[in-house]
């Protein structure tokens, strides 16, 4: 396939988990606050903005972190090419280029993603709840992924847009657990905590894992457990293993296909054995921030990898 | 007369570049005026791509280098044998209609200051002395001087200055012939430099301008004179950049300098040959 | 002003004419209200699929649709095979022409076309003189424009030799038709037209370059999704089974063109381009476009890669050319025009433009390097303002325009808000120019939807129609 094709399939997929993401942090910003202030301590919303990693695009246009200012900056403004409206018609627009790799209901998911973004648009603020514009972006998402799914050709496309959601997933878990831990927390003292726990059981919420988590783990809230459950329990679908399970697989299945390797299969493998060997204190005893940064670090290089692999149009 | 070329193009990125691409009008002519003995185009890590000659008779020869690369050598060595046929392009094989000539470029735009050198000339029917003249006016007009212009100095541009090198020189007499009627075109090749002092260069342009019952007759303003066996005829274009010997693009967001060395000499008929012989 | 008498395809009278027998019949059993239904459901179809015109920079809707009018338009077999016969005529002309001109150019020296004409056109490249395109094909895709005035009188409108586009719109009309009145097809024997793209695939392929020794890969240049036919492009690649490529998915190494994959460079033998000549190779054209692939040019010369339509294809469309297509016919095949040029007046001709400027109240102006209905002067149809602000237009540069009579355009019934009404209609049929000279049965029926208007062009009030060509 054309590497243009592939690379647009790939970012149609990393855009829609974006806005997710997004829309997901917006949600554990709107939870936080509802928590009177650790005396002190930064705005909560500011931590947020540190943690959707664009705070200084928004310093520059809006100044101070108010709430309001927040949700437009993170989920509608165009300014910033991270918001929830700046991945759906970034999304949309790499569909309409792949046109002919997509189904029509891949198609039609997308689209009408970017046709309601556009009513929201021109729908007054006052009426639009922060909670209507989180649940509408899972929503669009959820949809678009349950095209791919049960409509498309199992070909490589189909890994390509794969590897994107996977990729794109493994990043953000990562840097949510980091900022969790790193920013939000204000400091070491209140490890475990009511605050630290409250934080915890926020992060599970806004990745739709509180209730699963409890299955499967049960009585208090750890960071401990909550590490275990996001970055080496391969039954939570965002842990950070799933995601490089996932990759492992569709970059074999590449392989596969095309009667050649490279290096990113390589790296993906190399990862995935890490994390199959690790054990939650060996993530501790590392620092968990120390662990995240540098997974994020090799994640960015997988990533780069499968852009010289296959993406960029020089592969020889 | 047997002339020895020796034609070296430097290109030089401060970032390597990748999928670099040209197209050659590097190899002489066939006419009357020229033989080749041998000739020889390279280019560093080079790939040799399509060539075909091309409705204007001339050779034109795709290149491609793979990269990544810092620099890339164009080396053009050989030996060709000419004979005068004072400025007639006799013999030479082209589909072209000269009426193709007869278009306007950037580079040949009429000006007031260019129309001004037509004073005169319209309605005259002795139109080799028209071209002639028109020559001799370009040359007393423009004053030679290298480095006085630029690769895209237009015609009226140059003749504003009154300096310029031969390009300006050709496409001023171009436009001014294109003015009258007359299909003009550009020319790129060769000079032998004379021991006399006067000033040209090596890498050099004239003009050729259509003349009923003669066909292509050039003229080289910078030198006052029309080409003889000292002039090695490449190829041909509408102005500078169409003729160009060399085009060409790179991948990358080096930039790119430029190093040319020509030398053309005069060999010995016996040595010549002996040159051939060792090959 | 007299009077002017339409030729109305469906009726001659109060008789309807054969071809419409069995649509009387479905128009007077359908109630406003089902034809609205049905109407919607159309657009909704169109929009579904995703045909919209996206120009963008135009502002208003980036997604318009090009209003689909249900009722088609008919032509009998026997209608059919004369027109065939003298478009295929016409497109053989065309490209005999072509190679002439950048050959030996017998034509000019014969003294049937002058040489500025050709020679001196802008859309002359001299960097392709003397090459032979496989087959001796320049135009691929000849789309023809034709009007008709009576029911036997067609006349060309002009011809398009580059890139005619619209062939997405015959193909989806008659898909939309389909599935919304399927027993209309059961009642009429309709001949299909979804063999074009396949078609379309078998004359690219057949033209593959000389050094193309395998099964021919194509593909679709397109300038990319910002320009206004992508959704054709797309459409194309997509029933053809090849790449939509732009200029950065391909590269020129050696004597060959490759394709961008992820399994690294594959050779591209043929590339059916819908983008202009002066944006296929900045070496060889405009050095300042990102759009093109350099060295493509050295390529194609040196038979390494076919480019459809050829460039230079342009000389033998421009509208002065036009005039002297009939001539070409002659003599080049020995026959005579079984399809009839519109009477045309060159402005840039001293008598002509004479008689233009006296007459511009009854005739047509149009630009000769103009389209999409923009520039032209509709002279009955213009206020005196408009007439006399034409006037100094073409007085300031009479070479660049042409005048035509104004022709009385047929009507087919057309639906408008409170029933059927008379519009007028124009064809444009794809005729495919390869190995061998095929044209599917049907083409693209443009109609103009405003009462009484006769531009038909879609930038300009102008619907579709499916075309029927029915079955002996």
């Amino acid at each position: 396939m054309l590497s243009r094709t592939a690379d647009n399939l790939f970012w149609i997929a990393r855009y829609i988990e974006r806005a997710e993401t997004k829309a997901r942090l917006l949600e554990v910003g709107s939870r936080i606050a509802l928590l009177p202030s650790a005396a002190g301590y930064r705005n909560e919303w500011d931590s947020l903005l540190q943690a959707s990693g664009s705070a200084i695009g928004f310093g520059k246009k809006y100044g101070e972190a108010v709430q309001r200012n927040i949700e437009s900056w993170l989920f509608f403004d165009r300014d910033n090419p991270s918001s929830v409206a700046s991945c759906i018609t970034s999304a949309r627009e790499s569909g309409r280029i792949v046109r002919t790799a997509l189904t029509a209901q891949v198609w039609d998911a997308l689209n009408s993603a970017f046709q309601e973004l556009r009513q929201l648009e021109r729908t007054p603020r006052s009426e639009l709840e922060l909670s209507r514009l989180t649940e509408w972006t899972m929503r669009h998402a959820a949809l678009v992924r349950g095209t791919i799914d049960a409509t498309l050709l199992r070909n490589d496309g189909w890994d390509f847009l794969n590897l994107g959601f996977s990729l794109e997933r493994a990043d953000n878990t990562a840097r949510l657990m980091d900022v969790k831990y790193y920013v939000l927390l204000p400091r070491v003292e209140y490890v475990g905590s009511g605050l630290d726990n409250y934080q915890w059981t926020t992060l599970l919420r806004a990745m739709s894992a509180h209730r699963a988590f409890h299955w499967a783990y049960g009585g208090e809230v750890t960071a401990a457990k909550i590490a275990h459950f996001l970055i080496l329990n391969p039954q939570c679908p965002r842990s950070l293993i799933t995601c490089v399970e996932s990759m492992t697989g569709h970059l074999e299945r590449l392989a596969r296909g095309y009667h050649r390797s490279t290096e990113a299969q390589t790296k993906a493998r190399a990862l995935q054995a890490e994390l199959a060997e690790l054990r939650v204190e060996d993530i501790f005893d590392e620092g968990l921030h120390e662990f995240l940064s540098r997974f994020i670090r090799e994640v960015a290089t997988l990533g780069g990898l499968i852009r010289d692999g296959y993406l960029n149009g020089d592969v020889r | 007369m047997l002339l020895t070329v020796d034609h070296v193009t430097r290109y030089f990125y401060d970032q390597p570049v990748r999928a670099v691409v040209q197209s050659h009008r590097l190899t002489p002519s066939l006419f009357d005026g020229q033989r080749t003995v041998n000739w020889k185009v390279h280019v560093s890590d080079g790939q040799l791509g399509g060539g075909f000659r091309d409705g204007a008779g001339d050779w034109v020869q795709g290149w491609t280098v793979l990269g990544p690369v810092s620099e890339i050598t164009v080396h053009v060595t050989g030996v060709i044998e000419t004979v005068d046929c004072a400025g007639l392009l006799r013999g030479h094989r082209e589909v072209v209609p000269p009426e193709c000539y007869l278009q306007c470029t950037a580079a040949t735009e009429m000006d007031g200051a260019l129309a001004a050198l037509t004073e005169g000339m319209a309605g005259r029917t002795d139109l080799l002395s028209v071209a002639h003249d028109l020559s001799a006016r370009v040359s007393d007009a423009i004053a030679y001087k290298p480095g006085a212009t630029k690769a895209h100095t237009t015609a009226a541009e140059a003749l504003a200055l009154g300096e310029g090198v031969c390009q300006d020189h050709a496409q001023a007499l171009i436009a001014l012939a294109r003015h009258l009627g007359l299909p003009s075109r550009y020319v790129s090749g060769y000079l032998l430099a004379d021991g006399d002092g006067v000033a040209h260069e090596a890498a050099h342009a004239w003009a050729e301008v259509s003349l009923p019952g003669l066909g292509w007759v050039g003229f080289d303003p910078a030198n006052r004179c029309c080409p003889d066996a000292r002039y090695i005829r490449l190829g041909s274009g509408l102005d500078a950049a169409d003729a160009a010997p060399i085009k060409g693009t790179a991948r990358g967001p080096g930039q790119e300098s430029l190093n040319v060395s020509v030398s053309v000499s005069e060999t010995e008929v016996g040595t010549g040959q002996s040159q051939v012989q060792q090959q | 002003m007299a009077v002017i008498k339409y030729f109305n395809e469906m009726y001659q009278g109060d008789a309807v004419r054969t071809p419409y027998a069995q649509l009387q019949d479905w128009m007077q059993s359908m109630p406003a209200e089902l034809r609205q239904m049905k109407q919607a459901e159309a657009e909704n179809l169109f929009r579904r699929i995703g045909i919209t015109f996206a120009v963008y920079g135009e502002g208003g809707d980036p997604d318009r649709l090009i209003p689909f009018d249900m009722f088609p338009r008919v032509f009998s077999a026997v209608e059919w095979a004369k027109l065939e016969r003298g478009i295929k005529q016409r497109a053989r002309a065309l490209n005999a022409f072509l190679v002439d001109v950048y050959g030996r150019g017998e034509i000019v020296r014969a003294g049937k076309i002058p040489a500025r004409l050709v020679y001196q056109n802008e859309a002359y490249e001299k960097s392709v003189a003397g090459f032979v395109p496989p087959k001796g094909v320049y135009s691929h895709i000849v789309g023809i424009d034709l009007v008709r005035t009576g029911p036997d009188e067609f006349f060309v409108l002009e011809d398009n030799c580059r890139t005619p586009s619209g062939v997405s719109y015959m193909l989806e009309n008659r898909e939309i038709m389909m599935r919304m009145f399927p027993d209309l097809f059961r009642e009429n024997r309709i001949e299909p037209v979804d063999s074009y793209p396949a078609k379309l695939r078998r004359t690219l392929a057949s033209v593959a370059p000389a050094k193309c020794d395998r099964d021919p890969t194509v593909v679709i240049l397109t300038p990319g999704h910002f320009n206004s036919a992508y959704y054709e492009h797309s459409f194309l690649a997509d029933l053809m089974g090849v790449e939509l490529v732009e200029g950065q998915d391909l590269f020129v190494e050696g004597e060959f063109v490759f394709m961008r994959t992820t399994e690294g460079p594959r050779r591209v033998d043929v590339i059916y381009r819908r983008i202009d000549d002066a944006y296929i190779d900045p070496l060889c054209f405009r050095p300042d476009s990102m759009l093109g692939i350099p060295g493509l040019m050295d390529v194609y010369r040196s038979g390494g890669v076919s480019i459809c339509s050829a460039p230079g294809a342009g000389v033998a469309d421009d509208k002065a050319v036009y005039t002297y297509v009939p001539e070409m016919i002659r003599f080049y095949l020995g026959e005579e025009p079984l399809l009839k040029n519109v009477p045309t007046w060159q402005c840039g001709k001293a008598d002509d433009l004479k008689y233009v400027l006296s007459n511009l109240k009854e005739l047509v102006v149009k630009e000769v390097h103009g389209s999409g209905g923009y520039g032209m002067l509709v002279g009955p149809k213009s206020t005196a303002e408009q007439v006399e602000a034409f006037r100094l237009q073409i007085e300031a540069d009479p070479g660049n325009y042409i005048a035509q009579p104004t022709l009385a355009l047929s009507t087919t019934p057309t639906f408008v808000a409170d029933g059927v009404a008379p519009r007028h209609v124009d064809l444009r049929p794809y005729c495919l120019v390869g190995e061998r000279i095929e044209l599917v049965p049907g083409g693209l029926t443009r109609v103009a939807l405003k009462d009484g208007s006769l531009v038909v062009n879609s930038s300009q009030g102008g619907g579709v129609k499916d075309t029927w060509v029915l079955a002996e």
